[in-house]
C-alpha cells in the first residue's frame, strides 16, 4: 500500500518528462515547414467568419483555393478561420510569419487589414474578396501587392428578379440580406431592377417586399448564421403574400428555404452565391440561383500569383466573362416558358454588349 | 530514463524541510509523493490539466483522417498508428505551443539575423491580448463567487462596457490623461449598472441572480445590435454593422509597438494586473471583503452577526458588473478601437466562468488561468488549420469539468483525500 503512491508519483514524473522530451526532440521536424513541404508556392487563405465549411461564401473561396492546388502540383494551399474581425490581423500576420506567398482574404471587411498587412509585406502577394485596398476609414489606397476580386452580382440577381416577377403567382416576391453591406445589397439592387424590367416590359405589377433600391434600406438579419431569424423573417414576408423569396444571407438564408417548405407548394426561392440545386438538400424549391463564380475567380488568382502575374490587378467577374451567372433551372425546367427563356437570353447579350446597363451603389468601381 | 531522473534528483535536494523529526523519517520523496498522490486542489488542478490535454490528444487522434485510417490495419501494423498518433498529437501541441508562447521557425530566423526581436514576441503578445478580457471577466465571475453568488451575466455586463467606453470614447473631445480615464470608468459605471440589476433583485424581491443575469445576457446582446444601427454608434465610412472607431486620445496605448507594429498587447493588460491586484487586497484586506466573504460562507451566520445581506448582494454585484465592465473598456479601447461589432465580445464573458472556476475564485489563480486561456485562444488561432480551431475550447471545456468535479479526478487517478476533505468551488445562491 505504501509503495502504490510512490510508483504513481513516478509515473506521473515520468510522463511529464516523456512529454517535455518529446515536444523537444519534435521541434525541429516541424520548422523544417510543416505540411508537404514540396510545393515551392503556399497559398493562403484568411476566411471570414462562419468557417471554412460554411456552405457558402467561405467553402466557395476554399474549393477556389482547392483547385489551383489540383491544376499545379507546385502550389500548397491552407487556410486560417476567423471567429470575429479581430481574428483578421493575428490571421493575416501568422499566414506571413508561416512563409505564404500568396494571402487571400476572404471577405471585404478585411479590406482593410489585409492592406495593411500588404503594405507591411511587401514580397508577398495578396487577395480580397469582394473588396478593393482601403485604409481604416474605407478610402481607396493605391498598393503593388493587392489583388482585387469582385463581382458584379447586380446582373446575375438582375437575371433572377426577371424570373421571379414572370413566376410569382401573388405578384409578390420578397428578398432580405445577411448584413446591409455591399456585397449584399448589390444583388438586391440588381433583383429588384430585373422585377422593374419585367414591369415594364410585361406590363405586370410584380411588387418586391424587403429592399427598396431607391431609398437603399431594406430587411436584414445582422448575422449570415441564424438560420432561424431568417425563417421568422421569410414566415413574415410569406405571411404578407410573398410565393418567391431570395435570401442573400449565405447559411442564414437556409432559413428561407425551410420557411418555404413549410409553407407548401406555393412558396420557393431563389438561391445566391451558389447554384442551390447542388449545394443546399432544398433543390426541389428553387426556381434559379444567381451564382458569384468565387471558385474560378479564387483559382485563376491563385494561378496568376502562382506565374507572378497578380500584383495589383483586379477581376470583376460579369455575365461577359461567366464570373456571374443564373443557375439552370433543374425542376422549374418545365414551369419557364420558353418565352421567359428566350427574353432572359435577349436580355443577357443586352447586359453583355452593353446596351442594357443594371446600376447599384454597390456595383465594383473598377468595372 | 524517467526512473533516472527521479532518483537523481531526490538526493539533489535538501532533506525534507520537515524539522517536526518525531515521524520516522519523513524523506523528501516520501512527503512528496504523498503530496502528488493526494486530491488537494493545487494536484486536482495539475491532474485536471494533464487529463484534459490526453483527452484533448484522443479527440485530436480520431478527427484526423490520416491517422485514422492507420488504425484500420492496426493489428497487421500497429507501429504505423502509433507513429501517427504521436506525431500528431507532438505537432499539434507544439504548435499550439508555437503560436502562443515562442515560435521555433522565428526563432531560427532571429538567430540567422533574419527577423527582430519584436518577432520573437509576437506569440506572448498574443496570448496577452486573448488573455486581457478574460482576467477581468474571470474577477467578474470570481468576486460574485466569494458572495456566494453566480454572475453568469458577465457576458452582458462586458458588452454593456465596450459600448459605455466606445460612446465616452468618440464623442467627447479630451486630452488623452483625461479621456482614456474616463473612457474606461465609463466601461466600468456601464458594466457595473447592469450588474447592478441582478444585484438589487436578489436583494429586494429573491429573485435568482442567475437567471437574471443570464436573460440580461440576451438583452445586452440585442441592445447592441440595435444601438450599433442607430446613427449615434453606427460608422459614418462603413455600410456593415459597426460603431465608429475610438478618438486616438481614448485609445489603449500599446506596449510594445515600437519592437514590432504587429504586438498588440496593450495597456488594459496592466490595468488587469493592477485591478487583481485590488480585488486581492479588497477580498482579503478590507472590511468590504470580509463582509463578501462572510455571506459566502454562511449568510445567515452573517445576517445573525448583523451584517446587511442585501446589501451585500448588491454592491458585490455592481463591483462584479463594474469588472466584466472594464474587460469591455478593454476591448472597445483596444484591440477593437477601430469599431466594435456584434461580434467583438464573443464568449469572453462565459469563459470569465471557467476561468473563474479554475482560479478557485482567487485573483492570482484568476490571472494565471486567464493566461492560460489566453495562450490556449492564440495558439489555437495560429496552429489551424493543422489543428482545430475548436480544441482550445475544448480543452478549455474539459480542464473546469475536472476541476469541478475532483471526485472524478481522484476516482480516475485513485488519489488519496486530504485531511481536510475535497476542496470544490460551488456558488451557495445555486
Amino acid at each position: 500500500m505504501a509503495v502504490k503512491p510512490f510508483k504513481l508519483a513516478l509515473a506521473g514524473i515520468s510522463a511529464v518528462g516523456l512529454a517535455a522530451l518529446a515536444a523537444c526532440g519534435d521541434a525541429p521536424s516541424d520548422s523544417n515547414g510543416g505540411d508537404n513541404a514540396d510545393a515551392s508556392f503556399t497559398a493562403c487563405m484568411v476566411t471570414d467568419s462562419g468557417g471554412i465549411d460554411d456552405k457558402s461564401f467561405n467553402e466557395s473561396a476554399w474549393a477556389g483555393m482547392e483547385a489551383a492546388k489540383a491544376e499545379n502540383d507546385d502550389i500548397e494551399v491552407t487556410y486560417k478561420e476567423s471567429s470575429n474581425t479581430d481574428d483578421y490581423d493575428p490571421n493575416l500576420q501568422s499566414s506571413v510569419d508561416d512563409g505564404c506567398n500568396f494571402i487571400v482574404g476572404v471577405g471585404g471587411l478585411m479590406a482593410a487589414n489585409v492592406t495593411t498587412a500588404a503594405q507591411a509585406n511587401t514580397g508577398v502577394g495578396f487577395a480580397i474578396v469582394d473588396g478593393t485596398p482601403s485604409d481604416a476609414e474605407g478610402a481607396p489606397v493605391e498598393t503593388e501587392n493587392v489583388f482585387s476580386i469582385q463581382f458584379d452580382t447586380a446582373q446575375s440577381a438582375f437575371l433572377a428578379g426577371y424570373v421571379a416577377a414572370s413566376q410569382t403567382q401573388t405578384g409578390t416576391v420578397a428578398t432580405w440580406g445577411g448584413m446591409q453591406i455591399p456585397p449584399v445589397t448589390i444583388f438586391m439592387d440588381g433583383f429588384a431592377a430585373g422585377i422593374e424590367q419585367h414591369n415594364t416590359d410585361k406590363g405586370t405589377d410584380v411588387k418586391l417586399l424587403g429592399w427598396d433600391a431607391a431609398a437603399q434600406t431594406g430587411t436584414f438579419l445582422n448575422s449570415f448564421e441564424d438560420a432561424a431569424a431568417g425563417k421568422s423573417t421569410s414566415d413574415t414576408f410569406i405571411s404578407q403574400g410573398a410565393d418567391i423569396l431570395f435570401p442573400v444571407a449565405g447559411p442564414a438564408g437556409i432559413g428561407a428555404l425551410t420557411a418555404a417548405e413549410e409553407a407548401g407548394d406555393a412558396v420557393n426561392a431563389i438561391w445566391v452565391d451558389t447554384d442551390g440545386f447542388e449545394s443546399t438538400d432544398y433543390g426541389s424549391k428553387l426556381i434559379t440561383s444567381a451564382e458569384k463564380g468565387l471558385s474560378n475567380a479564387v483559382r485563376d488568382a491563385v494561378l496568376a500569383a502562382y506565374d507572378g502575374e497578380a500584383g495589383n490587378g483586379t477581376y470583376v467577374g460579369t455575365l461577359e466573362n461567366e464570373g456571374v451567372s443564373i443557375a439552370p433551372f433543374h425542376d422549374f425546367d418545365a414551369a419557364v416558358s420558353d418565352e421567359t427563356k428566350a427574353e432572359l437570353e435577349a436580355l443577357t447579350a443586352a447586359i453583355i454588349d452593353g446596351s442594357l446597363v443594371v446600376e447599384s451603389p454597390a456595383s465594383p468601381a473598377a468595372s | 530514463m524517467s526512473d533516472s531522473t527521479a532518483t537523481t534528483e531526490a538526493p539533489a535536494e535538501p532533506p525534507a524541510p520537515d524539522t517536526e523529526g518525531s515521524e520516522p523519517k519523513p524523506n523528501f520523496m516520501r512527503l512528496f509523493g504523498g503530496y502528488l498522490t493526494e486530491a488537494n486542489s493545487v494536484m486536482v488542478t495539475i491532474y485536471s490539466l494533464l487529463l484534459a490535454f490526453l483527452i484533448g490528444a484522443i479527440l485530436l487522434i480520431v478527427s484526423d483522417e490520416f491517422t485514422r485510417s492507420t488504425f484500420s490495419y492496426f493489428f497487421s501494423r500497429p507501429q504505423d498508428a502509433w507513429y501517427a498518433s504521436r506525431d500528431l498529437v507532438v505537432e499539434s501541441y507544439t504548435s499550439l505551443f508555437e503560436g502562443a508562447i515562442l515560435n521555433f521557425n522565428t526563432l531560427e530566423a532571429y538567430r540567422a539575423g533574419d527577423a527582430e526581436f519584436g518577432n520573437l514576441l509576437r506569440p506572448l503578445s498574443e496570448t496577452l491580448t486573448y488573455a486581457t478580457p478574460l482576467i477581468f471577466t474571470g474577477l467578474a465571475v470570481g468576486l460574485a463567487f466569494r458572495a456566494g453568488l453566480f454572475n453568469i451575466g458577465a457576458q452582458g455586463q462586458l458588452i454593456f462596457g465596450m459600448m459605455g467606453a466606445l460612446i465616452v470614447g468618440f464623442s467627447l473631445d479630451l486630452p488623452i490623461w483625461l479621456h482614456l480615464p474616463l473612457a474606461i470608468i465609463a466601461g466600468a459605471v456601464a458594466g457595473g449598472a447592469l450588474g447592478a440589476v441582478p444585484g438589487v433583485l436578489k436583494a429586494t424581491t429573491g429573485a435568482h441572480e442567475v437567471i437574471s443575469s443570464i436573460m440580461l445576457n440576451n438583452i445586452a446582446a440585442l441592445f447592441l445590435v440595435w444601438a450599433l444601427g442607430t446613427a449615434f454608434l453606427h460608422s459614418e465610412t462603413k455600410s456593415d454593422l459597426v460603431s465608429k472607431p475610438v478618438d486616438d486620445s481614448a485609445t489603449l496605448p500599446t506596449l510594445l509597438s515600437s519592437l514590432n507594429p504587429s504586438l498588440r498587447v496593450n495597456l488594459a493588460l496592466i490595468i488587469g494586473f493592477a485591478v487583481a491586484a485590488l480585488v486581492w487586497w479588497l477580498l482579503s484586506k478590507s472590511t468590504f471583503g470580509f463582509r463578501i466573504r462572510a455571506v459566502g460562507f454562511n449568510e445567515h451566520a452573517a445576517a445573525t452577526a448583523g451584517m446587511r445581506i442585501g446589501s451585500t448582494y448588491t454592491t458585490t454585484m455592481t463591483a462584479a458588473g463594474a469588472l466584466a465592465g472594464l474587460g469591455g473598456a478593454a476591448l472597445a479601447l483596444g484591440v477593437s478601437s477601430g469599431g466594435i461589432t456584434t461580434n467583438t465580445a464573443l464568449d469572453y464573458g462565459f469563459s470569465g466562468i471557467t476561468v473563474a472556476l479554475l482560479g478557485r475564485a482567487n485573483p492570482g489563480g484568476i490571472v494565471a488561468s486567464a493566461l492560460l486561456f489566453g495562450a490556449l485562444k492564440a495558439g489555437a488561432l495560429s496552429a489551424q488549420p493543422d489543428v482545430p480551431v475548436d480544441i482550445s475550447t475544448l480543452l478549455q471545456a474539459t480542464i473546469v469539468l475536472f476541476i469541478a468535479a475532483p471526485a472524478l479526478v481522484k476516482a480516475i487517478l485513485h488519489l488519496r483525500t486530504p485531511r481536510g476533505g475535497l476542496v470544490t468551488l460551488e456558488a451557495k445562491g445555486w
